[in-house]
């Protein structure tokens, strides 16, 4: 497990590595010209063009030498230094960007967006879960059912729709025709503000509703499957014939042993909601995870790219770990395997 | 596992009414890509991005069947491009164009352009008139074209704006009705003494005068700017968003169907193979398969098409490295369970290859799956390429819904309230991930038939 955390870090700096190069040598030989023309009397110093030419030049590697650029990223010393670094959690700073309240360190940075992420979608996720595993279970106790039919189209037609196209449909609504929630997610007011909670609890809510809007069909539409499937085994049947309430039978010992998959899809959801919260936090401005992801991205800002490939693998790789461990708590058969 | 065959699965196909009217949809976005592709020359969607092309078309504009629901007609965007022509040839020759517009809408057009191109020498005199629906006739515009010794061919736009307009309609004020500063001139032209709009016939009269007989008009069109336009109206940058939206249907559903077909094999085979092969080999592969099924996709799809390429094949192929994972996984399973059937075992102890008895008795057996699975694949891979175009990060030269709603997006369409700019490209992702996913419903229900009951 810890292997593949190594290799999608690996992977993350091959393709953003060389890239990374280019642009820090750009900025370097940038940020060289820009001291010379601030300073007129280094310029002036100079005999000949050539003369100063080839101060610039010196400067330029020199400065390439001191960042460890005179060697391609995939050189051993480097790769290796990089990997120490993030073993020992040191994520470096950011090239290019900074957290809302100004520090450059990747780390802060991160730690600044994640609860931010986490406040939206798992709470989503959550409420999904939630409605999902009712809804599910109720439309798999009435098969054939209006509200099984229901569920099952609406799962099928909701899961065919982009959220983040739900989300445009949502601001066009809510926020041009009923003006009621604002367009943009980011709260206008600083954080240390009294009521910034309120008013990110306030700018949540059309984000939060889409997605749960759309996610909790396909939730449901799972649900009844697996519970389709125990409803159908001899002990449910058993239980029926010895007169035991439906009710019970239904969200007590059916679901339950409907509860391995159902957790494992739970689990692996919670921590996919953190990273494909990319293009919804886009449309909605949401100033989290996703958001931070798609900008480091665009400025190639691999520090920053790398710790939040970091954070989400490792996310991942735990919620996969703690699903394997719950999966064999409610299904001990699978132990002895 | 239950076997089913092929033939079967047809047989049982045509009795499933969801995975019919999946097909129904199918076949309507195939027949739209073949019309579009037989009617729309390609010229079309590869000026997608260049705003020369759409500079006759008006902004923003809403679809033309909005006048259907309101009261108040909004007025249309003409244009005119074959004009009645009038010559006379004598000392003084005259050319003349007659644009005749049937105004009707309830409320002032947009502006007007004159567009021309005249070949000629000299200096030649152009005059545009306009006769309105109460007879009187207004001389807008009287001005000499560019004198030139040599024959030259010149090209030009005249907009209602123009200063010379605004200064012949403030001398005929009194057959206009009325005059008033701060009033644009359309809505002077336009308007009855009154100040209301004027309906009726308008009659454009653009004369070309001149001493000799070897002036000519090669091209001549009248735009009267409306505020609807199109099936589907335009978007910001004066685009006709049909266009872009016939255009995605062959996009999307290559990308969808390249993809899907393309991980699915690639995931088959992967599976059956690591499935056959057991032990090392097959622990081997899968150890890989757990790696790729571990890296977060959409970000590393976000890296790949920025570092790499975002050309349209490139990414279908980024987009099947993702998807072949759960395919491999499921494939492997299944092998697992028919390489202990008799006749597996049979087969093998009779010594036949390999790769025979892979193609010949186990592949055949996963075939309905493969089919369900690559049409549930397909809505997966039609929006994660929308997404990655959402973002900016798609193929610019090709116009695919993703893209038109990128454009929509970062022009702030949905909180101006540009309905038709966001809901026909997401509505068409639907419904095309739609039609796919009941296929694949309809496919899936028949393999495990217990999900029926």
């Amino acid at each position: 497990m810890f292997g593949v955390l190594l290799i999608t870090l690996l992977l993350t700096i091959a393709l953003v590595g060389s890239n990374m190069d280019v642009i820090l040598k750009q900025g370097i030989v940038y940020q060289v010209r820009a001291e010379i023309t601030e300073n007129t009397a280094i310029a002036a110093s100079f005999s000949s063009v050539a003369e100063f030419e080839s101060y610039v030049q010196e400067q330029i590697e020199q400065r390439t030498v001191a960042l460890g650029l005179d060697a391609p990223w995939y050189t051993p010393q480097r790769l290796g230094f990089t990997m120490y670094k993030l073993l020992i959690l040191d994520f470096g700073h950011a090239t290019f960007l900074t957290s809302d309240s100004g520090s450059s360190n990747v780390s802060d940075i991160l730690l600044e967006k994640i609860p931010r992420t986490v406040l939206l979608f798992t709470t989503a996720t959550i409420i999904i879960s939630i409605i999902g595993i009712l809804l599910g279970a109720f439309s798999s106790s009435k098969i054939g059912s209006i509200t099984d039919r229901i569920t099952s189209m609406f799962a099928i037609i909701s899961s065919s729709f982009p959220v983040w196209w739900v989300g445009m449909l949502m601001i066009f609504l809510f926020a041009f025709t009923y003006q009621i929630f604002p367009a943009r997610a980011t709260p206008t007011l600083p954080s240390t503000d009294p009521g910034y909670i309120g008013a990110l609890l306030y700018h949540m809510t059309l984000p939060l509703i889409t997605i749960v809007l759309i996610g909790f069909g396909s939730w449901a539409y799972l649900v009844r499957n697996f519970m389709v499937g125990t409803m159908q085994e001899d002990f449910i049947t058993a239980k029926k014939t010895i007169g035991v309430n439906k009710k019970k039978i239904v969200y007590k010992h059916a679901l339950k042993n409907a509860a391995p998959p159902i957790i494992t899809i739970l689990a692996l959801s919670l921590s996919g909601s953190l990273g494909g919260a990319i293009i919804t936090e886009a449309v909605f401005d949401w100033p989290g995870m996703g958001r931070l992801y798609f900008e480091a991205i665009s400025v190639m800002d691999l520090p920053v790219i790398i710790g939040a490939t970091y954070v989400l693998t490792v996310l991942f790789l735990i919620s996969i770990f703690v699903a394997d461990l719950l999966y064999g708590y409610f299904d001990p058969r699978v132990k002895t395997e | 596992m239950n076997d089913i065959l092929s033939s079967d699965l047809i047989k049982e196909f045509t009795k499933n009414k969801t995975g019919l009217i999946g097909v129904g949809i199918l076949l309507t976005l195939v027949m739209m890509s073949l019309i579009t592709a037989v009617i729309i020359p390609v010229e079309t969607f590869k000026q997608w991005n260049n705003p020369s092309n759409w500079i006759e078309y008006p902004k923003t504009s809403m679809p033309i069947w909005v006048n259907y629901f309101v009261t108040e007609k909004i007025p249309e965007h003409i244009i005119i491009q074959n004009p009645t022509i009038i010559s006379k040839e004598g000392d003084i020759s005259v050319i003349s164009h007659q644009f005749e517009v049937e105004f009707l809408a309830d409320d002032f057009p947009n502006g007007f352009i004159y567009e021309f191109t005249a070949e000629y020498s000299g200096s030649p005199l152009l005059q545009i008139n306009v006769i309105r629906p109460d007879q009187n006739k207004i001389l807008l515009l009287s001005t000499s074209l560019p004198n030139s010794e040599t024959k030259i061919v010149h090209n030009e736009r005249i907009f209602s704006t123009d200063d010379m307009i605004r200064k012949n309609i403030q001398i005929q004020s009194t057959e206009l009705g009325f005059y008033r500063e701060g009033i644009p001139n359309e809505d002077l032209i336009f308007a009855d003494n009154e100040e209301k709009l004027l309906k009726g016939n308008y009659l454009f009269l653009v004369n070309l005068y001149d001493v000799n007989d070897n002036t000519k008009i090669i091209d001549s069109k009248l735009i009267l700017g409306g505020k609807v336009f199109g099936i589907m109206g335009t978007d910001e940058l004066r685009r006709d968003i049909m266009i872009g939206l016939l255009w995605g249907t062959p996009l999307a559903l290559f990308i969808g169907i390249a993809v899907a077909v393309g991980s699915v094999m690639i995931g088959l085979i992967y599976g059956v193979y690591a499935g056959f092969k057991g032990k090392k080999t097959d622990d081997g592969m899968m150890r890989f398969n757990d790696v790729i099924y571990a890296l977060p996709a959409l970000p590393f799809l976000i890296i790949l098409a920025v570092t790499i390429s975002n050309s349209i094949f490139l990414i279908v192929g980024f987009l099947m490295i993702f998807s072949w994972v759960g395919v491999a996984k499921v494939s492997r399973s299944m092998t697992l369970q028919i390489k202990t059937k008799q006749y597996v075992e049979a087969s093998k102890i009779m010594g036949e290859k390999n790769s025979r008895i892979i193609f010949k008795h186990i592949i055949p057996q996963l075939l309905p799956y493969t089919f369900a699975s690559i049409a549930i694949s397909v809505p997966a891979a039609i929006t994660t390429e929308a997404g990655l175009s959402f973002l900016g990060l798609g193929d610019p030269t090709f116009p695919t819904w993703g893209q038109i709603l990128h454009d929509a997006n970062t022009f702030g369409a949905a909180a101006r309230g540009l309905w038709w700019w966001i809901v026909p490209p997401g509505l068409m992702i639907a419904i095309t991930g739609l039609a796919f996913v009941f296929i694949g419903n309809a496919l899936d229900t028949i393999i495990n038939p217990k999900l029926k009951r």
